[in-house]
């Protein structure tokens, strides 16, 4: 009686058990393709990425240039999403808005990242009293919704794309901190660790050869969560006015000004929403694809 | 399409009891899940036939087959934990069987429920019927599903490795209970394993399936006396049996590893690990041939290996470990250790103020390794024996005590300790997946020690951790190869390698080879007493299978709820007396000779919780042989036997030499 198995034998997931260095970065850019939603999402974060960096030469026109004769125009050939109540190119500040909106995010998202592994690792590692304090501390932080967090401290340091920044990694810090101490916790007592304790590795071995790979994968979806988030709070940040200040091309900042006059242009207000949704969307489904494959 | 398990017939009466051995890997469970036509979405029973009760079970519709299931065929799990509903009270998930399979009214089955929880000789049936899954112990887990197996009154029982994940004393208990009903019901039982120990005490036919195929299918006795297929005769050879020691003979193990179904060949399937493979056993499938009647073997060679004119696997002597007993010095010295862990409090618990609980994890230990030894340490889990194997290398602080190693008195903690320190004493570690970083190449893991523990350059490191992976007798191109490559013997024979890289003065191993197969494990032990005698190092070997402590260790020592209550000669483990805890231990090891009739003792109750330890001897609430009140009041003394044993007990060891002798039914229970 034959039973025959149809799968490949649990092949090992590309980004958790693939270490061989070179393959890794293949097998992460493979599983960023791997299924057709995820494959959408890092088609669609990939051509914004390409748009922010080469917005300029794209751009048909300036990104605060103010074409008077043109104000108002509904959405033609000469301009593609129409022109806004100031007669400047809404295509334009659309293409210039997302180098201003993927920077800005991705920036405080690394800084975070990074902030947030460095304590998450040694909060976790040292645990005791040093984790119990970090812990309480962050708590307290994560205890308030992010956007109120974030206004409180942009109505101390004043609203500007610097504030915006430290608002980002102070808001994301503690979050990612706790996925990673959780990751530590798990790897801390496993074998390998413990051996190289008793092999008198240094700490920085322990924490940055031993226990850091292994919280990679975990610290990778995290990364591409808090990413959509971020964009998502500067996009806020900048509809609610205390964010990136006029007349910089931020989404959620034109999304605002257009809102008065929504009734006469709506392509004013609809293209750069339109443009935060698809760029949410699009990290979102990219997160969930490489998430899946770490799960599988 | 890959094939899981191919051309696999068998055939089992009402009655009988069908073993079905294999190494992980063989194909056991999904045969296991074919049979009841519960494969899951990738697997897919591609030809073949399933006759059950005259039925054709491939033939039935899906809701025909479930009705079969439960009713008519049973299965038993390996975790029992995962397959009870943890939010449902034990007797509730038993009585609904019965009323939904059985047609039982609810107070009927809540009746029958009691009865059947009594079979399984659970001797508080009321209190565990009104009890949560997690609130039992697992041994009572398990009764639970033989009791709900048995309340349906099935034709067909399966059970797959349901004493695995049980302790050596449960598994015994349960093992005793499953041999019982066994025997008393007119099921037909197909008993899947990989332990052959079990198959010899439980089953009356033996399969042997090897890599989804069926190698050999005997009668009990026939095969374990003459078995016939070379991956038979080499799983017996390969099982440390209690009395045997490495200064005998060293096991014999099968080299290489179980094929994954994309590498196996056209000829026969275990022709690559072949000590007798020729030309025709690569080129040629063998067929499954009738040896004697009631036989089948499936080997090309069968006729010569039952003649006796061929051996798969000769003894081998072991003539180092003999020489090698040093001059007797100590080496590691314990004096009182203590390990104590403080549970953490919640926040209302340090609010209000209460006292930290503590919990004893070793109390007060005195234990001494020489020069060269190995020793021992033996015990149910949750005696405290990796806790103490733990606070020696540092991994663990301790909260009392002393620990001289070479002279040099150990700090508690392995942040205190000094690099020489370190050196001196490295650990294996029980899991083999967790024991390497998945993210280091292992000619990297390897090299570390040499880097870290003796200073030396990258470049002589590499080198030595090149030499250091033959020793271990690993392919070299392993050096660059990350450990996903690697079987979980052969994870472990790198953690091996790693520990013994500096010569430690001391090694510890925490149950290196409680989660690798048989023929692996022989090969492990034989490895780890060839290094150990190479490097002259001293180990502790920690383990809960007192015939694997008896095979490797030269003395063995017994721990019992964070104490040692015996220290013996392993050559004297046949011998008696031995404490009552001790004899529990050994009756419950399975002997893979059917013919030895085992007379199991059955401890009552679990291991006692670490916060409170009974007073006076802590085994006395489960001993066997208690006394009276001196053992529920004094701590018992050590007493010295005629065998040079060690023993913590009130009895005297002749008094206790001639209870063990007599057994228990001479006593009358």
């Amino acid at each position: 009686m034959p039973v025959q198995s149809k799968m490949s034998l649990t092949p090992d997931s590309p980004l958790s058990v693939n270490p061989s260095r070179i393959s890794r970065w293949a097998g992460a850019f493979h599983a960023l393709f791997s299924t057709k939603a995820t494959a959408l999402g890092t088609t669609i974060v990939l051509i914004f990425v390409v748009v922010a960096f080469i917005a300029p030469l794209i751009a048909p026109y300036g990104v605060n240039e103010q074409i008077y004769s043109d104000a108002r125009q509904a959405p033609s050939a000469d301009h593609w999403f129409g022109t806004d109540h100031l007669g400047r190119d809404v295509f334009s500040r659309v293409l210039y808005g997302a180098s201003d909106i993927l920077f800005l995010a991705g920036l405080g998202t690394a800084m975070a990242v990074m902030c947030g592994t460095a304590v998450g690792l040694l909060s976790g590692y040292a645990g005791g009293m040093v984790d119990e304090i970090m812990m309480r501390f962050f708590d307290s932080l994560l205890a308030m919704p992010a956007l109120l967090l974030a206004l409180l401290l942009l109505g101390t340091l004043g609203p500007s794309r610097n504030s915006v920044f430290i608002v980002m990694v102070i808001v994301y810090t503690p979050i990612v901190a706790r996925v990673v101490r959780s990751v530590v916790l798990s790897v801390r007592s496993k074998g390998f660790v413990e051996a190289a304790r008793l092999q008198g590795e240094s700490i920085e071995w322990v924490l940055f050869r031993e226990i850091l790979p292994s919280v990679t994968p975990t610290l990778a979806v995290e990364a591409a969560l808090r990413f959509s988030y971020a964009i998502f709070l500067v996009a806020s940040l900048g509809f609610l006015g205390v964010g990136v200040q006029p007349p910089s091309p931020n989404w959620g900042l034109m999304v605002n000004e257009a809102r008065p006059h929504v009734g006469q242009l709506p392509w004013a207000l609809f293209f750069p929403a339109a443009a935060i949704a698809i760029v949410v969307i699009g990290v979102n489904l990219m997160a969930d694809g490489v998430k899946r494959l770490l799960q599988a | 399409m890959l094939p899981a398990v191919r051309d696999f017939s068998l055939q089992i009466f009402a009655g009988e009891t069908y073993g079905l051995v294999g190494e992980s890997g063989s194909g056991k469970t999904t045969l296991a899940h074919a049979i009841m036509r519960y494969l899951s979405d990738s697997g897919e029973i591609v030809g073949g036939r399933i006759d059950f009760d005259g039925r054709n079970l491939l033939a039935l519709t899906s809701s025909e087959i479930r009705d079969i299931w439960g009713r008519e065929i049973v299965f038993v799990p390996q975790d029992p934990l995962s397959a009870l509903n943890p939010s449902i009270r034990v007797g509730e998930q038993v009585a609904e069987g019965l009323r939904v399979q059985m047609g039982l009214s609810r107070k009927a089955a809540n009746t029958r429920t009691i009865e059947l929880l009594t079979e399984v000789r659970i001797s508080d049936p009321g209190r565990v019927a009104r009890s949560y899954p997690h609130e039992i112990s697992g041994g009572m887990q398990q009764r639970v599903m033989i009791a709900m197996a048995l309340g349906a009154e099935p034709k067909l029982i399966l059970l797959d490795e349901p004493t695995t994940s049980l302790d050596v004393t449960t598994q015994a208990a349960v093992l005793d209970l499953l041999r019982d009903l066994i025997h008393n019901t007119d099921a037909a039982v197909l008993y899947i394993t990989h332990n052959l120990g079990v198959v010899a005490q439980i089953c009356d036919r033996v399969a042997v399936l090897y890599a989804g195929e069926l190698v050999e299918d005997a009668p009990k006795e026939a095969l374990f006396e003459k078995p016939l297929h070379p991956y038979t005769q080499g799983l017996l050879a390969s099982v440390p049996e209690l009395g045997r020691h490495k200064s005998d003979a060293r096991l014999s193990s099968i080299p290489g590893r179980i094929p994954s179904p994309q590498e196996r060949g056209s000829g026969c399937i275990f022709a690559p690990r072949c000590p007798l493979a020729i030309d025709l056993c690569f080129s040629e499938r063998p067929r499954l041939d009738a040896s004697f009647p009631d036989s089948k073997v499936r080997c090309h060679r069968w006729p010569e290996i039952a003649a006796g004119e061929i051996f798969a696997w000769g003894k081998i002597n072991n003539p180092e470990a003999v020489a090698s007993r040093p001059p007797q010095e100590t080496a590691l010295q314990l004096k009182n250790v203590e390990v104590g862990y403080t549970l953490r409090q919640s926040l209302s618990e340090r609010v209000a103020g209460r006292p930290r609980r503590r919990v004893m994890a070793v109390d007060g230990v005195d234990l001494s390794v020489q020069y060269g030894e190995t020793l021992g340490l033996a015990g149910e889990s949750g005696s405290g024996k990796t806790s103490l194997a733990r606070a020696v290398v540092g991994l663990v602080v301790r909260s009392g005590g002393d620990i001289d190693l070479l002279g040099l008195s150990l700090a508690p903690e392995l942040s205190r300790r000094s690099i020489d320190e370190l050196r001196l004493a490295q650990y294996i570690f029980q899991n083999p997946e967790e024991a390497l970083n998945p993210y280091l190449t292992i000619g990297e893991t390897l090299q570390r020690p040499y880097i870290t523990l003796m200073g030396q350059l990258k470049a002589d490191a590499r080198n030595n951790a090149r030499r250091l992976l033959a020793a271990v007798k690993l392919p070299a191109d392993y050096f660059d190869a990350y450990p996903n490559r690697l079987s979980g013997g052969e994870k472990q024979r790198v953690a091996i390698a790693r520990a013994f890289a500096t010569s430690p003065a001391l090694l510890i191993a925490d149950e290196p080879v409680s989660s690798l197969d048989v023929s692996v494990q022989a090969s492990i032990l034989n490895l780890l007493s060839a290094l150990q005698v190479d490097a002259n190092s001293s180990m502790l070997f920690i383990s809960h299978d007192l015939a694997v402590v008896g095979f490797l260790a030269d003395r063995v020592a017994i721990m019992y709820a964070g104490q040692i209550v015996e220290v013996t000669d392993s050559k004297a483990l046949p011998a008696l007396p031995h404490h009552p805890y001790t004899e529990a231990l050994l009756s419950a090891v399975p002997s893979i000779d059917p013919a030895t009739v085992q007379q199991v003792i059955q401890l009552e109750g679990d291991i006692p919780s670490q916060q409170a330890f009974p007073s006076g001897c802590r085994f006395h609430p489960r001993c066997p042989r208690y006394l009276g009140d001196i053992c529920r009041t004094v701590e018992p003394p050590w007493q010295v036997t005629e065998t040079g044993s060690r023993i913590r007990c009130h009895i005297s060891p002749d008094d206790l030499r001639a209870a063990q002798k007599r057994g228990f039914d001479n006593e009358g229970g």
